[in-house]
């Protein structure tokens, strides 16, 4: 019977080694953020001259899981001018972006398992660039439903300018992202990744590297762009109604997304696992810049204060974008008339 | 406009430069229960009643320090001396010295105009606790200031004598 079972199981060798790639990826991602956050209230802390977090348990290590249980006990308050089904909706979108991005990048060469490669990655799909791009805008849907359908202008501020800050770095992102394609001629993350086995691609489009990890950080609406939540002027911004584990979703969408970010980063001006000298541990060395870019988006936020909203926009339209197009026209300028 | 964009970033990187210092610099928190603040000579806190070299009690039952007290915390009642068995080197004695250090707004007026340095507030500052009414310091209290200056102070801000 078990052979039977074997048998029919065969062809869908590769579906059950996705399936179990996937549940690793995605239990992998959502156990880093409780991390992420210890990690940030730790290193904010530092940055400004304190300690931090050190009461439960050992370094503090205890404080996100003491966190995370009292966000599952909270009361689950909806208050009766909000469009339930789209409240209950906006969260679980939000997260489930932020998770499914994740699915096309890869952090290490694959290996060998019973005779079958297995790739270090959710999916190794031609288009992951793409891919990334198309799912981490799906999670604006999130933000703006959640700032409609909690009927509070403040929640409904929030949305707005999220969707409007997050369309308008996109074109930064996306144009910045096309000057890498463009220099390694290929949509394929992975194919990007083994392209800069010399160098990462920071170094000879340093301007891309900023540029993309400016938008970076105002597409994952961290602080200093963190004007969605700009807790000033509009409480909580799009989470203002949320309360509980719909509120730790919508934290955890942001956390995750920040590892997304980083992860791209990585490969696409970092050079992936390559750790140029000759340290050969692909995911460590993936894992180390991850970290290494996680504290820097740490380190901009205890640093720089929040900049204003209509600066903000210029910021986007007047600055960056002309220079990622100036960018994009030189590094195509160089592909055609030199490197062919 | 380059110009303004490159200080602009170049400000930007100073302000980074700034933060990351701080991060390598010691955190200035104090961990406070495991780790108690050594507090200043003349910080006001807790009120002590000295004793004179002879072990006498140093106050006189004056009244000043309650008459000069801005919110009328401190109640004396003074009686005389017995000059075989005296309490003080003075005539009279503070037969009755309370302080209500809920009222107590410690401003040290009473230690300034104590004529006889006997009454004194020293720097014993965790005086919570969860009763009003151990917050009426009377003489019994006040008095446990060792001299010279013996003390601990446990968790309620009660003054311990230190044995030698």
């Amino acid at each position: 019977m078990i052979d039977g079972i074997l048998n029919f199981l065969d062809p869908y060798w590769w579906l059950i080694i996705g399936v179990v790639k996937a549940v690793i990826i995605a239990v992998a991602l959502l156990s880093m953020v409780p991390l992420l956050v210890w990690l940030e209230r730790r290193l904010m802390g530092r940055f400004q001259v304190r300690l931090g977090p050190n009461r439960v348990g050992p370094f503090g290590l205890g404080q996100p899981f003491a966190d995370t249980i009292k966000l599952l006990f909270k009361e689950n308050i909806v208050q009766s001018g909000a469009d339930k089904f789209l409240f209950y909706l906006a969260p679980a979108i939000v997260v489930f972006a932020a998770i499914v991005t994740f699915a096309a990048i890869p952090f290490g060469e694959p290996f060998e398992v019973g005779g079958e490669m297995v790739g270090l990655w959710g999916a190794n799909l031609n288009i992951g660039i793409l891919f990334v791009f198309a799912i981490s805008s799906m999670g604006i849907y999130g933000i703006v439903i959640a700032g409609f359908s909690s009927n509070n202008k403040y929640s409904l501020m929030g949305g707005l300018r999220s969707s409007a800050q997050m369309i308008s770095y996109e074109l930064t992102l996306g144009l910045t992202a096309l000057s890498v394609v463009i220099m390694s001629g290929s949509l394929n993350l992975y194919d990007i990744v083994k392209d800069q086995s010399d160098w990462p691609n920071a170094i000879p489009m340093f301007p891309a590297f900023v540029l993309f990890f400016i938008a970076g950080v105002a597409e994952t609406n961290r602080a200093p762009f963190d004007l969605p939540e700009a807790e000033q002027e509009l409480v909580a911004g799009f989470f203002t109604e949320y309360s509980g584990m719909k509120f730790a979703m919508f934290f955890m969408g942001e956390y995750v997304n920040m590892i997304t970010m980083s992860a791209l980063v990585t490969i696409l001006f970092l050079g992936g696992w390559h750790s140029y000298i000759g340290l050969d541990i692909p995911i460590l060395v993936f894992a180390f810049k991850v970290f290494l870019l996680l504290c820097v988006f740490i380190w901009l936020r205890s640093t720089f204060p929040r900049i204003r909203y209509d600066r903000l926009m210029v910021f986007g339209w007047k600055f960056l974008l002309p220079l990622s197009l100036v960018n994009m026209l030189v590094c195509s300028a160089y592909k055609v008339l030199w490197a062919a | 406009m380059i110009k303004a964009v490159f200080l602009g970033a170049y400000n930007l990187l100073v302000g980074l430069g700034v933060t990351f210092k701080n991060m390598l610099s010691k955190p200035v928190t104090i961990c406070y229960p495991e780790q108690k603040r050594v507090m200043p000579e003349r910080f006001r806190g807790r009120h002590f009643l000295t004793r004179d070299e002879d072990g006498l009690e140093r106050c006189i039952g004056c009244s000043l320090c309650s008459i000069n007290c801005p919110v009328n915390c401190i109640h004396v009642v003074s009686a005389e001396n017995d000059p075989n068995n005296p309490v003080s080197k003075g005539e009279r004695y503070a037969e009755v010295y309370e302080i209500n250090l809920l009222r107590c707004i410690y401003c040290g007026y009473c230690e300034e105009a104590c004529p006889v340095d006997a009454v004194v507030l020293r720097e014993h500052y965790e005086l919570a606790d969860y009763d009003r009414n151990t917050y009426i310091a009377t003489k019994e209290d006040l008095l446990v200031y060792p001299e010279p200056n013996q003390f601990t102070v446990n968790f309620l801000g009660n003054t311990k004598i230190v044995n030698k």
